[in-house]
């Protein structure tokens, strides 16, 4: 609750300004000797969560035959098994299937979560409670149930080796209909009474109002999507059996498999996986943290 | 009136529009092939898997006490032990670490994320470089082996540890997970507890137990329930590090991996993977159960 205070005084304050937005920390903050243990912890801390991306970026820069020499020595660098890896290992194709089908996946959830979102938040229609409840549901089924079925409808309409068999199980998911419907229902109620006053339909409503509102609910869960979909390793292992259609991940266990006697070969393949999602999430944390707490959180 | 039941089937029209697109989907990946196993479970089929039949519901009895499941069921119940509390633990430890302003916080913060970034395949391959019975690199370091001789033989291979490895390459690709989750939990805390609690005269570790982890309680909750459904669902990892190995123990052998493996003795048999399937589905759901009666006593939902 915030107080009432003269105009243009200084709010007071009863924490310093580097606790504010922190917790737990009330009286032992950054203060000489505990500042120093707090960093030599955090610097701890990061070099055991980092070791095995260094161990992976050096055995990739580094020559073959030099790989298990001195592991986690950086000697002498080169390029070479990181061009080898891509060529070799067909790395431009299988990642632009992980692109083509992951982009799909995600425009497919926004625009299918959208729509159904705005149905359940405002319009009136028999069997409402019902049909959401059955919505609702399909979160508890985890996929591997389905599989053994999916994999079958998926052969019997053709789509074996393909980006349909890759990408149309997944163009809807309860889950983003039920964030985004979460959000529509924060919107003030008056809203959509005075878009009518002023003529808007309901398409005219949802296009011009209701989705620009809920723009950054709507990145968070691209993003959340775009990840899933990306990080897919079961569906495609199952249902590719065609070298070219495997996507970045089950391309890797082909490379790995391949190539088992040629470790610097593997990493390399890895490093050059693991890159692009890296530097998507870099400019997207945000939308991240907002996607994957948004089952944590209220709000 | 008339006009009122115009705008209210033109509402209902619309609906069944919009709703359409996720309907269609949702039933023909989920819906359909949910019911749809649970029919196949109850067939037989012959030694290649073809030509199943209808042949009573036993199929499900006896998977449910064939020694196969049985293995599988506790392997999965033991990588979720190991790697769900420890993931917990650890996530609430860096968060909690973190979650002070310091210079350079944010740079700290984003390498405890980071991890999020790596796919199954991608963290399952940066261990493997590390573990890899002869080739591994931990194995080439001197100290190492001489401090922990079963890296010389491959944590991987060894039936006692390769269950242990395969959780810990696990642990690590999902701390990321749990890092940012908990870190909007803590975030979320509102200060005026710790400034009571400071002011009472409680102190750091105090606070900890008697604020922060009972605030925590529903980011935990979630966290809990995504981590064990995770782990229920594990494939990948043991796909790449182990083959579900070593043999003939089986001793990394998931429950998913006992359905899907390549190694799997069911691989091609439809109706036995559907019956196992739908079993699997029914132990995480009796979990997810479990983990919100245990946590609704004792979690305090902020108001």
């Amino acid at each position: 609750m915030p107080r009432k205070r003269e105009p243009g005084a200084e709010p007071k304050r009863r924490f310093s300004k580097r606790e504010q937005g922190t917790i737990a920390s009330i009286d032992s903050a950054g203060r000489g000797w505990r500042k120093v243990g707090r960093y030599t912890l955090l610097l701890i801390v990061t070099f055991v969560v980092l070791f095995p991306v260094y161990a992976t970026v050096l055995a990739a820069l580094k020559p073959g035959n030099q790989v298990l020499q001195h592991p986690f020595v950086p000697e002498h660098f080169t390029t070479d098994v990181l061009r080898t890896a891509w060529s070799q290992g067909n790395l431009g194709r299988y990642l632009l299937n992980s692109f083509v089908v992951a982009v799909i996946v995600t425009v497919a959830q926004v625009v299918t979560a959208v729509m159904s979102a705005y149905a359940f938040a405002f319009l009136r229609f028999p069997l409402k409670a019902l049909i959401f409840a059955v919505f609702l549901a399909t979160l508890l089924v985890p996929f591997e149930v389905t599989l053994v079925v999916n994999r079958r409808t998926v052969d019997s309409l053709g789509w074996l080796n393909s980006f349909q068999g890759l990408a149309v199980p997944f163009l809807a998911t309860a889950f983003g209909t039920f964030l985004i419907r979460q959000t529509f229902l924060q919107l003030p109620k008056d809203l959509r009474e005075a878009a009518r006053m002023d003529g808007l339909g309901h398409w005219g409503f949802l296009r011009e109002v209701a989705v620009p509102l809920v723009r950054p609910t709507m990145g968070a869960l691209a993003l959340f999507a775009f990840l899933s979909s990306w990080n897919q390793y079961l569906w495609p292992r199952l249902i590719t059996t065609e070298e070219n259609m495997n996507t970045v991940q089950s391309g890797l266990k082909l490379l790995a498999t391949a190539d088992v006697d040629k470790p610097n070969l593997v990493m390399a393949g890895t490093l050059i996986a693991a890159v692009p999602v890296f530097a998507v999430l870099m400019i997207f944390q945000r939308q991240l943290v907002r996607g994957l707490t948004a089952g944590a959180v209220k709000g | 009136m008339a006009l009122a039941r115009r705008t209210r089937r033109k509402e209902t029209g619309l609906a069944a529009l919009m709703l359409a697109p996720s309907l269609v989907v949702l039933g023909l990946f989920v819906l359909y092939p949910l019911g749809k196993a649970i029919w196949l479970g109850h067939q037989r089929c012959n030694s290649q898997g073809k030509a199943c039949k209808s042949n009573g519901w036993d199929q499900y009895t006896d998977v449910l006490r064939s020694p196969e499941f049985h293995h599988a069921l506790i392997v999965t119940a033991k990588f979720a032990l190991l790697t769900v509390p420890l993931g917990l633990v650890l996530g609430v430890g860096l968060a909690v670490l973190a979650d002070r302003y310091l210079k350079g916080i944010g740079i700290f913060r984003t390498i405890f994320s980071s991890t999020v970034a790596t796919s199954i395949a991608v963290a399952s391959l940066m261990w493997l470089f590390l573990l890899q019975p002869s080739t591994g690199a931990l194995a080439r370091v001197g100290w190492i082996t001489r401090l922990f001789p079963v890296i010389k033989t491959g944590l991987l291979n060894d039936k006692g540890t390769a269950l242990t490895a395969v959780a810990m390459s696990s642990v690590w690709a999902n701390l990321g997970f749990t890092f940012i989750v908990v870190t909007a939990g803590l975030q979320s805390i509102p200060r005026d507890l710790y400034e009571s609690a400071f002011v009472d005269g409680a102190g750091g570790w105090r606070r900890f137990t008697n604020v922060t982890i009972p605030m925590l309680g529903p980011t935990l909750l979630f966290a809990s329930v995504v981590l064990v459904s995770r782990a229920f669902q594990a494939y990948g990892e043991v796909d790449l590090l182990t083959d579900g190995g070593p043999q003939p123990q089986g001793s990394t052998t998931t429950l998913t991996y006992l359905i899907y493996g390549n190694e799997s003795t069911i691989r091609n048999n439809d109706g036995l993977q559907a019956t196992t399937a739908v079993l699997l589905f029914v132990v995480l759901l009796v979990l997810s159960a479990v983990q919100f009666r245990s946590f609704d006593k004792r979690v305090h939902y902020a108001s």
